[in-house]
């Protein structure tokens, strides 16, 4: 079987190109609108109105101004982990992106182990954190990225569990190959409510949201692990951010929702619907809940979840099986 | 086709990083740079820094990282045997359900250690 390979690299530029703009401007600039919006809607204020209609252009002209601020690195720093944590966290949020599909065909690349490929993307953000908080050598930054190693890697289980107890339903890892699953069967949020359940915590927990966002808690850790970073570095920590919120939402969508499936609208519009209906779960949840205390959290991955969730392979197992 | 698979994950990778670099391209033109010692003095809320950042720190985040790399490492092997469970049938389900109990014990041994607590 030949392959073109010219071709082929030149399609995988351009996807890459394309995915990288979409997330900038889907997840980071419009999720960072939306999340002021609703924020200002829940707590009965305006939100930002001034810049644009309505407001639209506000993360734009926040964009331009921090593409005009000065890089400080601070003298005690270790410079080359300082600078490369940044491109960690984004790539890593980017990485995220290759196996969702969004519609019949529209998917970057259908990789046969989709979900475990996605399972270890969203955990190298870690690693970026990790470098970020450790390099700054600063204690608030330190202690942020240690906080986030701990939760990130005590919530990988519970997310892990959730995706095998989906792996199980379908007999595949391919995204593309679940959601055909769930159009013949059914969405699987009606069979593996509780994997669900336990994905959606775990989800949360992993992209540092509330009630889990012990690792940049503002009001304990100044800014957490990127309370050193200046202008376009702390945002491409934002773009990471987004993006693997809003990669959690759309994996969310692909394994239980049912993907691009739906009546009547095309698929693209069924995906985006359900993907925005979890960010705004997501950002719902952050305006209204208080953040966990550590060991709290510990506990919940390690007491509950993860033993409820390998019991709930269990159950799945024995259901498939007689 | 495995190999063209792999090098849309590579070529996300390189491109990637290309593109999330570039903004820091653009800083580097546009922003002025006047680095000051004040300036690039660590933050800690606005008073003097004393001493490093890089100090000891609380042992029990360690500890948690070493049990997640035992648990991690057993939880991979749940992923090759959820593909095949369905072909597999009760078989699969008897083996799976004692790798699953040796876990749930390991589990609860490090319980009862105090491994899980924070306190």
């Amino acid at each position: 079987m030949g392959v073109n390979w010219p071709l082929e690299i030149g399609r995988a530029i351009a996807l890459t190109v394309v995915m990288f703009t979409f997330l900038a401007v889907v997840t980071a600039m419009l999720g960072v609108l939306l999340e002021r919006k609703i924020g200002g809607w829940i707590q009965s204020r305006l939100g930002p109105k001034h810049v644009g209609p309505q407001g639209l252009l506000q993360t734009v002209a926040d964009t331009i101004k921090l593409l005009q601020k000065e890089h400080i690195t601070p003298q005690a720093a270790d410079v080359v982990i300082f600078n490369a944590a940044p491109l960690i966290v984004a790539v890593a949020g980017l990485m995220d992106w290759l196996v969702i599909p969004f519609a019949p065909g529209a998917i970057v690349r259908d990789l046969n182990i989709g979900i475990l490929f996605f399972a270890a993307m969203a955990s190298m953000t870690v690693i970026g954190i990790l470098a970020g908080g450790f390099a700054s050598n600063n204690k608030y930054a330190l202690l942020g990225g240690l906080r986030s190693a701990a939760q990130m890697v005590s919530y990988e289980l519970p997310l892990a569990v959730g995706l095998i107890a989906v792996a199980m339903e379908a007999g595949t890892l391919s995204t593309v190959g679940i959601v055909n699953a769930q159009i013949r069967n059914g969405w699987y949020i009606l069979y593996q409510l509780p994997a669900f359940v336990i994905f959606m915590i775990a989800a949360t927990a992993e992209v540092n949201r509330v009630p889990f966002d012990l690792p940049e808690a503002e009001s304990e850790l100044v800014a957490g692990y990127f309370s050193e970073y200046t202008g376009m570095r702390f945002a491409l920590f934002q773009l990471g951010e987004y993006a693997e919120m809003f990669a959690m939402a759309a994996l969310a969508t692909t394994l239980f929702l049912g993907g691009w499936s739906g009546p009547i609208l095309p698929p693209v519009v069924w995906f985006f619907i359900k993907m925005y209906a979890i960010v705004f779960f997501f950002m719902w949840m952050r305006w209204t809940y208080p953040r966990l205390r550590l060991d709290q959290l510990l506990n919940l991955s390690w007491k509950l979840l993860l033993p409820a969730g390998l019991l709930w392979i269990l159950i799945t197992g024995y259901r498939i099986a007689f | 086709m495995l190999l063209v698979d792999w090098l849309y994950v590579g070529v996300f990778v390189a491109v990637g990083l290309v593109m999330a670099a570039l903004p820091l391209g653009i800083v580097w033109l546009l922003a002025p740079q006047f680095p000051q010692a004040q300036k690039r003095l660590t933050y800690e809320s606005g008073v003097v820094p004393f001493g490093q950042a890089w100090a000891q720190f609380n042992v029990r985040y360690y500890l948690f990282a070493l049990v997640f790399v035992i648990f991690d490492v057993e939880v991979i092997y749940l992923y090759p045997w959820a593909i095949v469970f369905q072909r597999l049938g009760k078989f699969a389900f008897v083996e799976m359900l004692i790798f699953l109990i040796i876990l749930l014990i390991g589990l609860a041994y490090a319980w009862r250690k105090g491994a899980l607590e924070w306190a």
